[in-house]
């Protein structure tokens, strides 16, 4: 059953081609794949080209900033899982992007641009995996 | 120069995940809820970007430089393995209980959001214990 009330075509294709111009941005000037497990990884593992690597983070820390001066407010963000949860997961999406060098913008928008076989085995699976845990969140356990 | 290409590069990617609803967990977890009252919204997020990167990632392939001079930094891996699939898999776990990946983690830490310190402090440390687990088999 779709939820219509909550689907946004416009914005969503929208963002997404934001998304997809500004890795094509990054790969073509400054070489690089807008992985961001990858480019913060990096940063964790002392990578000696931090520069590059931590403007590209503080770009995305710092955008809710100028898309509020752009936009005015931000749309809203809900966060629906306890702290604990949050915790966990945060663990699990480090040690597992890491392991799997990517994760939706590195193997999801890059590798599957490039037509990556990596990158598609590595998109099914973490959606296979986000399909099955909301699953069990909302349909078993709860 | 090469800094502060990168750092509009993140501004423009990080406005990206904000008005495509990919920075909202709720969201998120609608996409991942295929049983229940399904949005499927962010799958348009998926097809607007590669859209967009497809091209450009052709051109920069035939390249051999980038624009600003640097070397192209492109994955050569080709095989499949073990820890390809079981670290997806445990990312993908962690992204359906919270509805956050890294990037919009990092853009909420941005709003001073409680819960995205909280994933992002944890995910650093996931970070950090895999280069210490690496670091010990090198």
């Amino acid at each position: 059953m779709i939820d219509w009330n909550h689907f946004t075509p416009l914005a969503s294709l929208a963002g997404g081609v934001l998304i997809g111009l500004a890795a094509s941005w990054l790969v073509l000037a400054n070489g690089r794949i807008a992985g961001i497990s990858g480019l913060l990884g990096g940063l964790v593992d002392r990578a000696a080209d931090w520069r590059g690597r931590a403007a590209f983070i503080a770009g995305l820390v710092l955008a809710p900033l100028l898309y509020r001066v752009l936009a005015g407010d931000m749309p809203s963000a809900n966060v629906t899982a306890a702290w604990p949860q949050l915790a966990l997961a945060g663990l699990l999406v480090g040690v597992g992007t890491r392991y799997a060098s990517g994760c939706t913008s590195g193997h999801g928008v890059c590798g599957l641009a490039r037509l990556s076989p990596r990158s598609l085995v590595a998109t099914l699976s973490f959606m296979a995996a986000g399909f099955g845990t909301v699953y069990l969140l909302r349909h078993v356990l709860a | 120069m090469k800094t502060l290409s990168a750092l509009l590069a993140g501004l423009v990617f990080g406005l990206g995940l904000i008005l495509s609803g990919m920075a909202n967990p709720a969201k998120v977890q609608g996409f991942l809820d295929l049983a229940g009252a399904w949005d499927p919204s962010l799958a348009l997020v998926m097809a607007g970007a590669i859209g967009a990167a497809f091209l450009p990632f052709r051109l920069a392939g035939q390249r051999k430089q980038s624009w600003l001079g640097e070397p192209l930094h492109l994955p050569g891996t080709r095989e499949i393995t073990p820890r390809l699939v079981l670290g997806s898999l445990l990312f993908g776990i962690g992204w359906g209980l919270a509805g956050l990946c890294p990037g919009p983690a990092l853009v909420l830490l941005g709003t001073l959001s409680g819960p995205a310190l909280v994933f992002v402090s944890a995910m650093l440390a996931g970070m950090e214990l895999f280069r210490l687990l690496e670091h010990k088999r090198a």
